[in-house]
């Protein structure tokens, strides 16, 4: 099962929330060990159809296979087991505060994976550093961190258990452009070592550019193109166009009422 | 809109709500029996829920126990039974205002508090991260509440009928001439261990009770700041009227036929 060419397919996956339709037969595949990076704007389905693959949210219908097993039919236990692979940035960084920098590093380590605190610390600190953050900052509460060194803990959490598959939800949203390359820079030299499969979803084309192996657009609910970064500025897709050079006229009209 | 579609809707919203949370406490009970168990986040919240409520639900013991004795002193007065404040006021403190006042008053503390603690983290996605880091949220989040809710209140009660007792003897003694030896022989003789028991059991039901609706509200609320604030209200409300309701039906159980 583990040798499919891609680590994650989408195939045909609907949801909707009462009349509003979010994902429309969406297809996605995301090759093993490289990084897809979904671009779209704001309410095209990009976090919901994250939450659909993590099972946080149950689509309606469709296949979502990880590793080739259809994640959609796992009861809670087989999708625990599943859920061991995956490491998760959150858009708003999602950190405990009720836990200090450390516990929420080590958080999976010592509730997920049963680890001792002792050890489950010691490797938490390494992650800190790999971000960039001393051991002091590991003893402070999250509260206390602006938002960089919050998504900063964010990444480091998510690498903790050495996933093999990490998603990114809008890594660099609510940051300053510098702070925003030097997560992306972290992103990227993070996921190398690991040789992670990573999903990211954004709307930031420096951040798409930065990170991504393989770019693909969801709009109203579906991928309308798939291809490599490079290949992104020559897609000939006039919504990717207008959406990577970010102009108000195109095919992509915003639904903004008119005073 | 007709009339009886709205009628439809509003019951139909009502059984919805039933079911949800009839599945909520399902959950909740089922995963107390259910390893991994949180001892640490149990004795935390034993903390919370327990200690850090002695104080108001002590205040509160102890001023209705005093004004119980001078209200009993009154009504018993004119029937020239005045002899009946101890025996009174150590039953209605242990069978009825001990659990019952000291459920509300920490329902109003602990329910709000758990409601938009755990209605915070789901609308920063901090729900979301605990099921990504292999953690079950029911099982980390509601079943140490709900569990250590129910251990707590009913030795909080304890507390606070002794301290309601105590409240009524002060002013027996000291305000309406009682002998304190007397006082206390009456308190002691008329109570049995009953009234002492149902009182716990009911402290023990609205535990459950305070926590179910506080992890409840919090766990379903949605969009943002007004979602957590709606969801801290209605957690206090309904656990409030949850635990009135619940009193009428424990009270049956324990004195039906007496």
């Amino acid at each position: 099962m583990s040798d499919t060419p891609n680590k994650i397919v989408l195939k045909d996956v609907h949801k909707r929330f009462g009349k509003k339709v979010v994902l429309d037969g969406l297809n996605l595949e995301v090759p093993r060990g490289k990084s897809l990076v979904v671009i779209g704007g704001s309410g095209t389905g990009k976090s919901v159809m994250l939450k659909c693959v993590l099972g946080l949210i149950k689509p309606d219908s469709g296949q979502i296979l990880v590793d080739g097993q259809d994640a959609t039919r796992f009861d809670n236990g087989e999708r625990e087991d599943m859920l061991r692979k995956f490491g998760m940035l959150f858009q708003g960084s999602a950190l405990f505060d009720s836990l200090k920098v450390w516990e929420n590093v080590a958080f999976g380590l010592i509730q997920g994976r049963g680890l001792d605190r002792k050890d489950a610390k010691a490797i938490a600190l390494e992650k800190l550093g790999q971000v960039g953050l001393g051991a002091e900052v590991g003893e402070l509460s999250p509260s206390e961190l602006s938002g960089g060194m919050q998504k900063r803990v964010a990444l480091a959490r998510a690498i903790a258990a050495e996933p093999e598959i990490i998603f990114f939800d809008e890594p660099t949203t609510g940051l300053d452009p510098i702070m925003s390359d030097v997560i992306n820079d972290l992103i990227k030299s993070c996921v190398q070592k690991l040789g992670a499969t990573t999903l990211s979803i954004t709307h930031d084309m420096a951040s798409a550019r930065k990170i991504a192996d393989y770019i693909a657009m969801i709009y109203k609910g579906r991928i309308i193109w798939q291809g490599p970064a490079a290949e992104v500025d020559r897609s000939g897709n006039d919504y990717v166009d207008q959406f990577i050079h970010g102009r108000a006229e195109g095919p992509i009209k915003m639904e903004v009422l008119k005073p | 809109m007709n009339p009886l579609a709205i009628v439809g809707r509003v019951f139909l919203n009502f059984l919805t709500a039933v079911g949800r949370v009839a599945l909520f406490t399902f959950e909740g009970v089922r995963h107390i029996f259910l390893p991994p168990f949180y001892f640490r986040l149990l004795v935390r919240q034993m903390m919370t829920i327990g200690y850090f409520s002695l104080p108001v639900v002590g205040l509160t013991a102890l001023f209705t126990g005093m004004v119980l004795a001078l209200q009993i002193f009154i009504g018993a007065g004119r029937f020239n039974a005045e002899s009946a404040v101890a025996s009174i006021v150590v039953l209605g403190i242990t069978r009825e205002l001990g659990p019952v006042l000291g459920g509300l008053m920490v329902a109003g503390r602990v329910a709000s508090a758990m409601a938009a603690e755990i209605g915070t983290m789901r609308v920063t996605e901090q729900i979301d991260a605990l099921t990504t880091l292999s953690t079950n949220p029911f099982k980390y989040l509601v079943t140490p509440r709900l569990l250590a809710a129910t251990l707590s209140l009913p030795v909080l009660v304890l507390v606070a009928d002794i301290i309601g007792v105590m409240g009524g003897y002060l002013i027996a003694t000291h305000k309406l001439g009682f002998n304190a030896g007397t006082y206390l022989k009456n308190t002691i003789d008329f109570l049995q261990t009953l009234d002492v028991v149902s009182g716990l059991v009911k402290a023990a039901v609205f535990g459950f009770i305070i926590a179910l609706m506080g992890c409840y509200h919090g766990f379903h609320s949605r969009g943002g700041a007004q979602g957590v604030g709606k969801a801290t209200t209605d957690a206090v409300v309904s656990a409030s009227i949850l635990i009135l309701v619940a009193n009428y039906f424990v009270t049956e159980l324990f004195f039906a036929g007496k």
